[in-house]
């Protein structure tokens, strides 16, 4: 299977370790075999190591090194925002934050909730074993 | 930033003025420490070497840590040292491409002990300097001088994000393709 994610320019990466655990940067250049130079629109310009950078599909068009401006204007021209939500890795990982913030009064009202659906669901179950 | 182990220092001294010689020449020199305390020994050690002077009869006049200008952008780096090896004392030359000096002067040491079983008090900086993408010598750094530069990953192993979820065993096989 050829390989589909590749280290290059303009990669959007999440990191998946570390202090910045979870944000979407951009590989801007390549240091060297194991780092990247890495910037994202809320952090500084710094090196991060490829073990802790976990590639998407996401990638934009950048030149080598863009000046900040630049970077942001080409993240808002490929709408990296909008996409990342939009892929089910994406939308899988704020769920997780919502299940993951929820406080007590949240989690009785999910409770509800699904006892509710389960309830709806057996209802047409029991509708449908009768015709059956 | 990571914590960088090497600090590079600034070390201003001069012998300490007699009848004869009321204004001694001063002297500068850039070196490499864990601390400030070392630079100056270290300051003392090179001098010594140089000149006719001890710290007993010296003075440091400054002493400052240099920090990297812009560590946002990536440079090639030749460091030219003097290393003590179980024969003897070779030159050697290396070249690092990191976005700060100290992190290269840090790669440096590490690949030092690592490859030439070489220690720190056994290796002397004798020069470093940014080197243009042009005269890069070492394959290892031309290879990546190249702006449209694409690479897969091709062993990724999950890790946990933080160490507390760490676990000696696992109950199947991680998947190693990206």
């Amino acid at each position: 299977m050829p390989f589909k994610r590749y280290i290059e320019i303009g990669r959007v990466a999440l990191i998946n370790y570390g202090e910045d655990y979870g944000k979407l940067v951009v590989i801007v250049d390549v240091i060297d075999q194991n780092r990247a130079l890495v910037d994202a629109p809320d952090m500084v310009r710094s090196q991060m190591n490829f073990k802790r950078l976990s590639l998407t599909d996401i990638k934009i068009d950048i030149k080598r090194v863009p000046k900040k401006k630049d970077l942001l204007q080409a993240m808002e021209a490929a709408d990296v925002k909008n996409k990342w939500e939009n892929s089910s890795w994406g939308r899988k990982l704020i769920v997780q934050k919502r299940r993951a913030s929820l406080n007590d009064f949240d989690r009785f009202k999910l409770m509800l909730a699904k006892i509710k659906r389960a309830g709806v669901v057996r209802q047409e179950l029991a509708k449908l074993k009768k015709n059956a | 930033m990571v914590t960088f182990r090497f600090h590079q220092y600034q070390v201003v001294g001069r012998a300490l003025p007699t009848e004869s010689d009321d204004h001694p020449k001063i002297f500068r020199m850039k070196l490499w420490a864990t601390n400030e305390v070392r630079a100056k020994s270290k300051f003392w050690y090179f001098l010594r070497k140089l000149k006719k002077v001890k710290k007993s009869n010296g003075q440091v006049l400054a002493i400052n840590e240099i920090f990297e200008k812009n560590p946002t952008k990536i440079n090639n780096y030749g460091i030219w040292l003097r290393y003590q090896s179980r024969t003897g004392y070779h030159n050697m030359y290396k070249e690092y491409r990191d976005t700060t000096l100290n992190g290269a002067v840090e790669q440096m040491y590490t690949e030092m002990a690592s490859r030439h079983r070489v220690r720190f008090p056994c290796i002397q900086i004798i020069k470093t300097a940014t080197i243009p993408a042009k005269l890069c010598k070492r394959e290892s750094s031309k290879q990546f001088h190249n702006s449209k530069i694409k690479f897969p990953l091709v062993y990724k192993k999950i890790r946990p994000p933080t160490r507390k979820l760490k676990t000696t065993f696992k109950a199947s096989r991680p998947n190693l393709f990206m």
